[in-house]
C-alpha cells in the first residue's frame, strides 16, 4: 500500500494547479469549521469558568446583560452604582450565602482596577504566584496577564487612570503598591487589578471632597458598583431576583440566563460561519469529484495498463481513492493549522482590547471531526471515480487508436 | 507452449467469433496476422486472461486460463505475461524509472531496483531514466514499454502492432529487439499485426485471422 500511496501522490501532483485549488478549497472549509469549534468552545468554556459561583449580580437599574458583562466578564461599562447599604441588606437576606462587593471606575493601561474583598478571590479559587493579598487601601494584587503586560513587579508603584478606558486622567497623587501577583487562571481574573474596596473610595473622595464636611458627606453616601451573590438554596433563584428588582434603583441579572442569551446571540454568528464552512466543503467535494473523474478519464490507458500488469481491480480503485485521501490528509493539516492560526489572530486582537481570552494553541477534542470530515468527503468524492476505475474495460487498451 | 482448442468468444453485441485450433510448441514465436476488426485484439485479450471464452480451451504456458478466478487471473497476468501495447501507455505523470516500477506496484510487490537498473542498461535507457515519456522519441518510448514488459521475466511476451507508425528501419530495430528479448528471456513471443514487414522479419508460426488454420510465416510472406 506504501508504493500505491506514493504512486497516488505523484499522480495527484501531476496536475499541480487543479490539486492546489482543490487543496485550498478543502483547507479553507476545514479551517472555517476548526475556527468555529475552537472559538465557540473557548468562549463557552471561558464564560462558564468566569461564572463560577456567581448566581446573581445586583447593580444599578439598567440592562441585565450590561450588568452581567460589566460585573462578571468586565467587558462593558456598569449601569451605575448602588448604595453600600444595599450590600448589608443583601447579606441579611436568608437566601444569600455570600455577597461580594465590587467597585469599578479606574483602570491601569486598560486593565480594570477592581475594589473588592478577599472573598472575590475565593470565588475563583485564585492562587498567589508571588507576594500576598492586600491588607490596606492602595495595595494592589495583579492578575497574571495584567502583570505581564504592564511589566509591574512586587513593590512597584503605579497610579490608576480615571475611567475604564486608557484615556482617563491619572490619579497621580494616589499611587498603588503592588503587593501580590496572581497565578494564571485562564479567566477574567488574569486581566484585573484587584485592590481593597476602600481604595476606590479613597481615591475618588480625595478627588471630589473640597473640605472635611464634604468628605463626611461623601463617606456617608459611599457606594459600590455591584454585588455578586451566591445562593444558599436553589429557591433563591425564584425569590431573590424578584425581591432585588422590587427595590428602588436595583437591578438583578442572573448570569446563567444572560449568558445563555449571549451565547445564543454569538451562536448565530457561529452558525453563519459554520454554514460558510459547509458550503466551502461542499464546493471542495464537488471539485475533487470532478477532478478525480476527469483524471480517471484522462488516465484510462494508464489505469488499464496497471490492470494489464497484474493489478487487481480493487487496487486500481484504491489508487484513485488514495488521491482523494492524500488531499484529505493535506487539507486536514492545512485546515487545522489555518484554523488555529486564525484563532490565535483573534486571540491577539481580543487580548489587545483586554477582552476575552482565546488561544490558538488550545485543542478541542471535537477537532478530531476535522480529519474525519475531510476523510468522509474525500471518500464520498472519490467513490464514483474509483468505481469507474474498478469497472474499467481493459480490453480497450488493446484496441488500435482511432 | 500455447494451445487453442475449439476456442470461441461471444461479443456483448451478439456475434461470436471462432478461432482455429492451435498448438504452439515451446520456444516458438507466434504471429497473429489480420486486418483491423479480424479479432486479433480479442484473441490477445483472451490470451492475456482479460476476456473469458464462451467455449473451448486456452492453455497458456501450462495454465488453463478458463479455470482461473479473476484474482488468480490478475496474479497470473502480473507474473507470467509481458505486454507491449500499440498505444504504449507510459504514464506521463511519472519518470521512465517510475514507469518501470509499475509492474511491481501493480502486483503489490516491493520494487526490484536492481532489475530496473539491469533493464535500463540492457535497453540503453540509463540516460533517460529521469525523463518523462513525452520527452522521449517513439523508438525510445517503445524500448521503455518493452523494458516494462520484461521486468518480471514473463513466460509470454505479447505485443500488439509493435511496428505501427514506424519507418522500415525503426520497425526492423523494434522487431529485432523484441525477438532478442524473448530469446534471452526464454519467453514465447506473440505478436499481433497487420504489417507484412513483420511476417518477413519474424521467424515462427503464423496464425492468420482470416483462415481457420495455422500457417507458417514463409507462407504468409508470399
Amino acid at each position: 500500500m506504501k508504493g500505491l500511496a506514493s504512486l497516488a501522490w505523484r499522480y495527484l501532483w501531476a496536475r499541480p494547479l487543479v490539486s492546489a485549488l482543490n487543496l485550498l478549497l478543502l483547507s479553507l472549509g476545514l479551517a472555517a469549521i476548526s475556527f468555529v469549534l475552537l472559538v465557540s468552545e473557548q468562549i463557552e468554556g471561558g464564560v462558564r469558568r468566569d461564572l463560577a459561583g456567581i448566581d446573581l449580580v445586583v447593580g444599578a437599574k439598567g440592562s441585565p446583560m450590561q450588568i452581567m458583562l460589566a460585573g462578571v466578564f468586565h467587558l462593558d461599562v456598569p449601569t451605575g452604582n448602588i448604595p453600600l447599604t444595599t450590600l448589608d441588606e443583601l447579606r441579611a437576606q436568608p437566601l444569600v450565602a455570600r455577597a461580594v462587593p465590587i467597585s469599578l471606575g479606574d483602570s491601569l493601561r486598560g486593565f480594570r482596577i477592581v475594589g473588592t474583598t478577599h472573598d472575590y478571590l475565593e470565588l475563583y479559587q485564585a492562587r498567589l504566584a508571588a507576594g500576598r493579598l492586600w491588607q490596606q487601601p492602595l495595595q494592589a494584587v495583579l492578575g497574571a496577564e495584567a502583570a505581564r503586560r504592564t511589566g509591574l513587579k512586587l513593590g512597584d508603584r503605579f497610579a490608576g487612570s480615571h475611567g475604564l478606558g486608557e484615556q482617563g486622567h491619572e490619579h497621580g497623587e494616589h499611587r498603588y503598591t503592588v503587593v501580590g501577583l496572581l497565578a494564571e487562571t485562564g479567566g477574567v481574573l488574569d486581566r484585573l487589578v484587584l485592590t481593597d474596596l476602600a481604595s476606590v473610595w479613597q481615591v475618588h473622595e480625595d478627588m471630589h471632597a473640597v473640605d472635611a464636611e464634604d468628605r463626611a458627606a461623601l463617606e456617608a453616601e459611599r457606594e459600590i458598583t455591584m454585588a455578586l451573590l451566591s445562593y444558599r438554596s436553589p429557591l433563591a433563584a425564584i425569590a431573590l431576583p424578584r425581591w432585588v428588582n422590587a427595590q428602588d434603583g436595583l437591578q438583578a441579572a442572573a448570569p446563567a440566563l444572560e449568558t445563555a442569551r449571549l451565547l445564543r446571540m454569538v451562536g448565530v454568528g457561529t452558525e453563519v460561519l459554520r454554514g460558510f464552512g459547509a458550503v466551502l466543503l461542499l464546493a471542495a467535494a464537488l471539485s475533487v469529484f470532478v477532478a478525480l473523474l476527469h483524471a480517471v478519464r484522462e488516465r484510462q490507458g494508464d489505469l488499464a495498463m496497471l490492470r494489464m500488469l497484474g493489478a487487481p481491480a480493487w487496487r486500481v480503485a484504491a489508487l484513485v481513492s488514495l488521491e482523494g485521501l492524500w488531499l484529505a490528509l493535506l487539507a486536514s493539516l492545512l485546515g487545522l493549522a489555518l484554523g488555529h492560526g486564525l484563532t490565535a489572530l483573534l486571540g491577539w486582537v481580543l487580548a489587545s482590547q483586554q477582552s476575552l481570552r482565546i488561544s490558538g494553541s488550545w485543542w478541542s477534542t471535537w477537532e478530531a471531526l476535522v480529519p474525519a470530515l475531510a476523510l468522509l468527503l474525500a471518500l464520498a468524492s472519490a467513490a464514483w471515480p474509483a468505481w469507474r476505475a474498478y469497472k474499467l474495460d481493459v480490453t480497450e487498451l488493446l484496441q488500435a487508436p482511432h | 507452449m500455447i494451445e487453442l482448442q475449439g476456442l470461441r468468444y461471444r461479443y456483448a453485441q451478439g456475434p461470436e467469433i471462432a478461432f482455429a485450433d492451435l498448438v504452439l510448441p515451446p520456444g516458438k514465436g507466434l504471429l497473429l496476422r489480420g486486418v483491423s476488426g479480424s479479432g486479433k485484439s480479442t484473441l490477445l485479450a483472451l490470451m492475456a486472461g482479460l476476456l473469458s471464452a464462451s467455449a473451448g480451451r486456452l492453455l497458456m504456458a501450462g495454465t488453463e486460463l478458463g479455470r482461473l478466478s479473476p484474482r488468480q487471473g490478475d496474479a497470473w497476468r502480473g507474473a507470467c505475461l509481458g505486454f507491449v501495447p500499440q498505444r504504449l501507455h507510459l504514464s506521463t505523470a511519472l519518470t521512465v524509472r517510475d514507469n518501470l516500477a509499475l509492474p511491481y506496484l501493480s502486483a503489490g510487490l516491493p520494487v526490484d531496483r536492481a532489475r530496473i537498473d539491469e533493464l535500463l542498461q540492457r535497453l540503453e535507457l540509463q540516460a533517460l531514466a529521469q525523463r518523462r515519456p513525452h520527452q522521449l522519441s517513439l523508438g525510445q518510448a517503445q524500448r521503455v514499454a518493452l523494458a516494462r514488459a520484461l521486468l518480471r521475466r514473463p513466460k509470454l511476451l505479447l505485443a500488439d502492432e509493435p511496428t505501427a507508425n514506424l519507418d522500415d528501419e525503426s520497425a526492423g530495430a523494434a522487431l529485432s529487439l523484441l525477438n532478442q528479448a524473448a530469446l534471452e528471456q526464454g519467453a514465447t513471443l506473440v505478436l499481433a499485426t497487420h504489417d507484412s514487414r513483420v511476417a518477413q522479419a519474424l521467424g515462427g508460426e503464423l496464425y492468420d485471422m482470416r483462415l481457420p488454420k495455422l500457417m507458417n510465416t514463409g507462407e504468409a510472406a508470399r
